[in-house]
């Protein structure tokens, strides 16, 4: 592969983003953060990026409630969403692993992700490790569901999956993941055997397609110096 | 009108009643880690926390200091200095009791809070474990929707803290309270019985006497008390203010994975010395 690991993901998920007006980036998310700033140069800045914990690259001037005031009106058409276990049917879990709520192992919370799920028109499911544990047959708890029943409000949801080693486009109605493309350096196989749930796929997978030129320029560029200010460490060991 | 009183800081924290409701904001916007060093010394019992939305080091170390019996949140973590230690070692023992929330749920409750009402509806939620496992939440069909049709709604009962525990950039001598864009600063005080609030500075400027101040203020009718605590929030930090002590968080996110050490670093940099000494023993 010619360019870094964190590239070739800043590189995937940005194409998700293009048709976007407001794309939000919630904390500790440099790799998402650095995505939606690659969009919005592609996009000639008719995007607007906020990232959360920032205070340059961020508009809001109402609070941490302004976030979920703006999703539940529809004004947020893109957010990332992660978790300790995450399942074929896209149930995300951030709480822990075992029974809850003593559970064996305690994660941080569900955070914002009990509502943004509903009401984010696209989510991005993001994790860069790809195992057995994070990829489950079925989560230990639902910090959020990937799917409702018709009658609950829902106009948001999963749309991809992006991974350290592959990208998973999601069906709302067959409620399943289907292996679009795998990383440099990997196999069909590799997935298969790092993903404890049942998914779907071509008879022919390709390869993820690595970032051209003028991406990785962008990336190395404008995108390196907005990220920095919020992910110096980031900043520093993936563009030094 | 109530007089905004102005004391120490271990003054301040003495008006922190045993087994209250206590509210603190989210690290690096408002956490008032000097105060709750203070409460710690003065060894406050049985506290209900509720973290607006999420906590940080502060409640860490809150419930490492057996001060908290319960706590409500969206979320607790060191960020990028990983999982918060004592918190996850509280839950899984069974030591305090967990109430797992949503963002939006926090803010929302506590916005019901501030205008007096019972309760407030918020999309989303629905079929979350998070839902399932609140039984002092409900869910009620919409009563605006169109004829025939099912529109489940959550309800959330309004939260009215005892006290919030604030630590913002300046007041004024009169009691105003700069929030600048940090508006759940407001939204918290609005909500609360009693607020208390640190600062790293206070000034002689009124900041109610222009438009432009007074935009940013919390004014002095939601403030009881205040002190000048300066490098208050430290080892987070405080909006564009100062930034996290990146060295000391990671020393803290270290000891506090371990009963002896977490102990040590209670002695070390909350039992004693002043905080300027203790930046000075991590530089």
């Amino acid at each position: 592969m010619t360019c870094k690991t964190e590239e070739l993901l800043i590189s995937l998920i940005a194409p998700h983003l293009a048709e976007c007006r407001h794309i939000c980036v919630g904390v500790s998310s440099p790799i998402p953060g650095a995505a939606a700033q690659l969009a919005r140069c592609k996009s000639n800045d008719r995007i607007v990026v906020n990232l959360l914990g920032d205070f340059r690259h961020n508009s809001f001037t109402s609070g941490g409630q302004e976030i979920f005031d703006m999703a539940g009106q529809g004004r947020i058409d893109a957010f990332f969403l992660g978790g300790g276990q995450i399942d074929g049917q896209a149930n995300i879990n951030l709480v822990g692993t075992g029974t809850y709520p003593q559970t064996d192992v305690r994660w941080s919370g569900s955070f914002g992700s009990a509502y943004l799920y509903y009401l984010v028109p696209n989510v991005i499911l993001f994790r860069e490790e790809h195992s057995p544990r994070v990829f489950v047959p079925k989560v230990d708890f639902v910090s959020a569901p990937g799917l409702s029943p018709p009658e609950h409000h829902r106009v948001g949801g999963p749309k991809c999956l992006i991974t350290g080693k592959a990208e998973f486009s999601f069906d709302p109605i067959a409620g399943r993941f289907t292996l679009v493309s795998v990383h440099p350096g990997y196999t069909v196989d590799d997935i298969v055997q790092s993903t404890g749930f049942d998914f779907d796929m071509p008879d022919d997978v390709p390869q993820s397609k690595e970032p051209d030129a003028e991406t990785l320029a962008l990336i190395r560029g404008p995108v390196a110096e907005q990220i920095r200010g919020l992910y110096p460490v980031f900043a520093d060991k993936v563009f030094a | 009108m109530q007089q905004t009183k102005f004391l120490s800081v271990d003054e301040l924290v003495t008006m922190v009643p045993d087994d209250c409701n206590l509210a603190i904001i989210k690290d690096d916007s408002s956490a008032p880690s000097e105060a709750v060093r203070a409460l710690i010394r003065r060894g406050v019992k049985g506290l209900h926390l509720l973290t607006v939305p999420t906590g940080g080091y502060p409640s860490d170390l809150l419930i490492g200091a057996d001060c908290v019996a319960s706590v409500e949140t969206s979320g607790v973590s060191l960020a990028e200095f990983g999982p918060a230690p004592r918190f996850g070692k509280a839950v899984k023992s069974g030591k305090i009791v967990i109430r797992d929330a949503t963002c939006p749920a926090v803010y929302a409750a506590l916005q019901a809070g501030e205008k007096g009402l019972p309760f407030i509806p918020l999309r989303g939620v629905l079929g979350s474990d998070v839902a399932k496992n609140r039984d002092d939440w409900k869910v009620i069909d919409n009563p605006f929707a169109k004829d025939g049709d099912s529109d489940p709604v959550l309800l959330l009962a309004a939260i009215r803290p005892d006290v919030a525990l604030i630590h913002a950039e300046k007041a004024d001598r009169f009691g105003n309270v700069w929030v600048g864009r940090e508006k759940e600063m407001a939204t918290v005080a609005h909500a609360a019985h009693c607020t208390l609030v640190t600062v790293e500075e206070i000034v002689d400027e009124d900041l109610m006497a222009s438009t432009t101040t007074a935009a940013g203020t919390l004014s002095n009718m939601y403030v009881d008390a205040i002190a000048q605590a300066k490098n208050g929030a430290w080892p987070v930090g405080l909006g564009d203010l100062y930034g996290r002590d990146g060295a000391h968080l990671q020393l803290y996110a270290a000891a506090a994975r371990d009963d002896d050490a977490f102990e040590d670093y209670l002695q070390q940099f909350v039992m004693t010395a002043p905080v300027a000494d203790k930046i000075k023993a991590t530089a």
